[in-house]
């Protein structure tokens, strides 16, 4: 009898797992995620000068930018798998489009590595220098978000 | 029995008659605009708050091409599909052909310059409260910009919302003038009150629709589902929005929310014509706002 509920409950178990199983594609979901948490950060920093809400510092400001323009040139391959979109899986906004759109995607993302660049060098000149920055790489952002990105 | 039925024919003739005149497309006369002068750059302003190449324009128009109005944006919605027609100063693909009377009638009534309605996808409920100066301006404006021969789609709406007719009845039910925001207590907050409910159509997106499609205003800016495609469009009021004065300026100018995310979708449309206002316009928008009151 302890043995056939043990059973039972194994089974039971196994059959939750197998419901709630995480996609496949959890990992890189989160990883990519992960990379935006860093861009908002770092942007944060840099931001949050440009609005006055945080001293100007040349050394904090540059290292900021270098952080970004670093982030921008890593490879993201692997962080966005085909059939990870949020038409087929949970967790994200990104639009199938992205994957149907991989030039645009790919020319979108060196208009960011451009803008992030343009900071690197912007950044540590001065306040202004720094507020001229921040515009295009907003609008980096934005053209990635108006075009892949679901409201939420 | 003979008497019964020509009393029904007679009523329902009656029926008719007066459906007909209740749904008949209304125009401004053309003797508002005496005196009114185009102030061209007026009129380019206007183009921005009113946000015209954010629907007109192609998709993925950058800079210069967002002044090229060939239309073609889809709008998915319950009654069918629209196609955002072309409205640049071409004469025949385009509304090179209107006078400034044309655009006033349908901006103000959204009466056509052949005397049919348009869908409300086209926001007149918005662009009813625009001066006549600003459209006459307007009008000057857009016949400066590119003309493209791209012809219009037609709308994919099928059976029974493809009868223009029957918009005549939407507009008596659902299209008043006026302020949704009564009390604009400062010439800032008439502002900006001017620039969301005249112009910018803010409310087009961010207030729930009813089941035949129109605004709640009773539920204003308190957030909408994603007309085109799934998610959520963000109420606005401060039941949810918390942001400050500088947080949203900083939005609109940057695009960049306070955590240093970015807007997405139609919104990052909506931040390339914010970012071109001048920001005592922008700082109106804030106040506007700011005095929602708040709403589920």
């Amino acid at each position: 009898m302890l043995k056939k509920i043990t059973f039972a409950a194994v089974g039971l178990a196994l059959a939750a797992t197998a419901v709630f199983a995480e996609s496949p594609h959890d990992g890189a979901i989160a990883a990519r995620k992960a990379h935006m948490v860093l861009y908002g950060h770092n942007l944060g920093i840099l931001g949050g000068m440009a609005q006055g809400k945080i001293d100007y510092s040349a050394d904090a400001a540059s290292a900021a930018a270098a952080n970004l323009a670093a982030l921008t040139k890593m490879s993201q391959g692997s962080y966005w798998p085909p059939g990870s979109d949020a038409e087929s899986v949970k967790g994200t906004r990104a639009l199938g489009a992205l994957w149907q759109n991989f030039p645009d995607v790919i020319a979108k993302s060196g208009d960011m590595v451009a803008a992030a660049g343009a900071m690197e060098a912007a950044a540590g000149g001065g306040l202004d220098s720094l507020r001229g920055g921040m515009r295009a790489l907003g609008g980096a952002c934005n053209a990635c978000h108006k075009a892949y990105r679901q409201p939420e | 029995m003979k008497r019964l039925l020509a009393v029904l024919a007679l009523l329902g003739a009656v029926g008719a008659i007066v459906f007909w005149i209740v749904t008949a497309p209304e125009t401004t006369d053309a003797k508002a605009l005496a005196g009114i002068v185009a102030d061209v750059e007026q009129g380019a302003a206007v183009f921005v708050a009113g946000g015209c190449a954010s629907c007109h324009a192609a998709a993925d128009a950058k800079d210069g091409a967002r002044l090229e109005l060939v239309g073609g944006r889809a709008f998915p919605s319950d009654f069918g599909t629209f196609y955002a027609p072309n409205i640049s100063p071409h004469p025949s693909a385009g509304i090179g052909g209107w006078s400034a009377l044309d655009l006033v009638n349908a901006m103000r009534h959204g009466t056509s310059p052949d005397g049919a309605h348009y869908f409300p996808a086209f926001p007149y409920t918005t662009y009813q409260n625009a001066t006549l100066g600003d459209i006459v301006s307007l009008h000057a404006y857009l016949q400066t910009l590119p003309a493209v021969d791209t012809p219009s789609k037609p709308h994919d709406v099928g059976f029974p919302f493809n009868i223009r007719r029957s918009l005549g009845g939407w507009k008596l039910l659902f299209l008043r003038p006026g302020w949704v925001m009564q009390d604009a207590a400062t010439p800032q907050l008439e502002r900006g009150r001017y620039l969301v409910e005249a112009l910018g159509h803010c409310g087009e997106c961010h207030t729930p629709r009813n089941l035949l499609g129109a605004v709640q205003t009773g539920r204003w800016m308190a957030g909408a589902p994603n007309p085109s495609g799934s998610g959520k469009i963000p109420n606005i009021t401060r039941t949810k929005l918390d942001w400050s004065g500088p947080d949203l300026l900083y939005y609109f100018t940057t695009g960049f929310t306070p955590e240093f995310d970015t807007a997405g979708g139609h919104m990052g449309d909506v931040i390339e014509n914010l970012s071109q206002m001048p920001e005592a316009d922008l700082n109106a928008i804030v106040a506007y706002i700011q005095a929602l009151p708040a709403a589920q």
